[in-house]
């Protein structure tokens, strides 16, 4: 049978579902302490299906009849993905239960959002990619309002339920139009009706209602409103969640729609992609400067670098989607790092947000300060950083391919971008210092950060080369 | 007169319109802003099915079982997350939910 063929291809899925229900089954049993060996758990799951994927590294195949793609691209993504989950799960233990939150719920339904997140880098047809970007949604708006007794976290959650359903009715929208004028909902078939010339006017319009949908997911200006909000409303091991792996899984799911389905239509989405692109590091690059909270910085910050990744994306072509796969890898593991410093900021009575409580960081906790300021001259992709590389390879593509004004604008924003990143490393090592953050039993954060920080250092420039070549691999299988 | 493809989408994005109208327009009622969805997500089921009829082609139809599953799971979740927002809040009045600032 062609399904349980599809099946055996699906092994790393397969033991996320059933380890997530496994899990669950064992939480509602032991309801009182099960959230600490429930998260140990869900690593150990996480991690078993990042070998899986790994092991199984390099097949090219499609499964159930065409509507999932197996290849270099989506085992590339779901590593990607699975490592991200697997840190924000263990970003969080200490919080949770800090705030009386460790419920077993939590990781069960970062199994479930990371399952939907390795379909959405799969999904190789309409109705694959609506579901299983469903799958995920469903489980992140939760994630939000975990805090359930908090009024910002619930409203965090109402906000990013309302706005994704609606992105999700866009994009459903644009579905159906691709559907309709093109006559079957797979990529491959819709390619080849999508031709330079034969694209007609109910392709495109599908195609843009299919672009602005996906565009709320990452949270590409225009559509990034909710993401301030969210961000600052929602339990913060959930933000650092939210910031790196959905936005990968998105943004991978991004080039597969459009590299896929529309390989001929390039220039009818190219211009799109770029308006998106341009207007997110503005957005990103401006909105940040007047921030307070660290949460809605980190919020502003994804936006541009949201931007800086639809430009590689918006360039087109193996050398453009190979530098959105580094541009996003680099991206994620310098988030989780910013996150877990910023779950270090912890004073007496609860987490501190405000960059005024950096103040004078440096005097309090010197090497707290320094790995912030590492990661954030890598954000700002200062040249010895390892955030400097990403930038240099999406950058590089758009003028190889003629893009010049995209580079122009790109290094602009992120010059202005640079402004606020200065501005908290300023406040860190030349203000006056405030109260000193509670030290000790967070050895798991500490380990995050200085992992971060230490991939981001000269030191580490001999990864750049295998990533490069492990993108270029994954971006090939695309086209 | 003859009903066509062209009615059935019109009719589709007419009530398209609709429900994004109500979700920007409405100031008063979360419940009103999940119908508004809702109406979104069946205008979309109209245009596959119409899309599946005019192609003769089923796979529109497994589509539109597949979104009527996912917004029943959607209302679900959603009014789920809004009895714990009226439990910290106390009313669900769109013009309300502005804790966190601009």
């Amino acid at each position: 049978m062609d399904v349980l063929g599809g099946l055996s291809q699906f092994i790393p899925e397969l033991a996320l579902i059933c380890g997530g229900m496994v899990l669950l089954i064992y939480g509602v049993f032991n309801e009182k302490n099960a959230g600490p060996t429930v998260s140990v758990a869900a690593i150990g799951v996480l991690l078993a299906a990042t070998l899986l994927v790994a092991a199984s590294y390099g097949q090219d195949t499609t499964v159930f009849a065409g509507a999932f793609k197996i290849d270099a691209f989506s085992s590339f993504s779901k590593i990607v993905i699975f490592a991200a989950a697997a840190f924000a799960i263990m970003m969080s233990d200490k919080y949770l239960s800090a705030d009386q939150l460790s419920r077993f719920e939590y990781p069960i339904l970062i199994l479930f959002a990371a399952v939907g997140m390795a379909l959405m880098v799969s999904a190789n047809d309409l109705i694959a990619l609506y579901m299983s970007i469903e799958t995920q949604s469903l489980a992140l708006y939760i994630l939000a309002a975990f805090n359930r007794d908090s009024r910002r976290s619930t409203e965090a959650g109402l906000k990013y339920f309302v706005l994704g359903a609606l992105s999700s009715g866009l994009l459903l929208y644009g579905a159906s139009l691709v559907y309709g004028f093109a006559g079957s909902t797979s990529f491959d078939a819709i390619a080849k009706v999508a031709t330079a010339d034969g694209a007609g006017p109910g392709l495109i319009i599908g195609l843009v209602f299919l672009i602005c949908g996906i565009a709320f997911k990452v949270s590409a200006a225009p559509f990034h409103m909710w993401t301030p909000d969210v961000y600052e409303g929602a339990p913060t091991p959930v933000t650092a969640f939210f910031a790196a792996a959905p936005k990968f899984a998105a943004m991978a799911l991004f080039a597969r729609a459009l590299v896929g389905a529309f390989p001929e239509a390039i220039d009818d989405w190219r211009p799109v992609i770029a308006m998106l692109a341009v207007a997110s590091m503005a957005v990103g690059s401006f909105s940040a400067i007047v921030q307070t909270n660290i949460k809605r910085l980190m919020a502003y910050s994804s936006i541009g670098h949201m931007g800086f990744a639809l430009a590689g994306l918006a360039v087109g072509g193996p050398a453009g989607v190979s530098a959105v796969l580094i541009y996003m890898s680099i991206y994620v593991v310098m988030t989780v790092g910013v996150f877990a410093c910023i779950l270090l900021m912890r004073r007496r009575g609860g987490n501190s947000e405000a960059i005024a409580d950096l103040a004078g960081l440096s005097d309090t906790d010197k090497s707290l300060a320094l790995i912030i300021t590492i990661l954030f001259f890598s954000l700002a992709g200062v040249p010895p950083t390892g955030g400097f590389f990403g930038k240099f390879f999406v950058f590089g593509a758009a003028v190889e391919a003629g893009m010049i004004w995209l580079a122009v604008i790109g290094v602009l924003m992120s010059a202005v971008a640079a402004f606020y990143y200065l501005r908290v490393i300023w406040v860190m090592w030349f203000d006056e210092p405030a109260a000193a953050f509670e030290r000790g039993g967070a050895a798991h954060l500490g380990f995050t950060a200085i992992v971060a920080a230490l991939l981001m250092i000269p030191g580490f420039w001999f990864l750049i080369g295998p990533l490069k070549s492990a993108a270029d691999n994954a971006a090939m299988a695309l086209f | 007169m003859e009903i066509g493809l062209g009615h059935y989408l019109s009719v589709a994005a007419v009530l398209f319109a609709v429900g994004m109208a109500g979700i920007f327009l409405n100031r008063k009622n979360v419940i009103v802003i999940l119908m508004s969805i809702e109406l979104m997500l069946l205008s979309v089921n109209i245009n596959l099915v119409a899309f599946s009829q005019f192609l003769g082609d089923m796979t529109g139809q497994v589509f539109a079982f597949m979104v009527l599953t996912v917004a029943a799971a959607e209302a679900a979740v959603g009014l789920a997350i809004l009895v714990a927002y009226f439990r910290n809040r106390g009313d669900i009045s769109v013009d309300d939910a502005n804790f966190m600032k601009n």
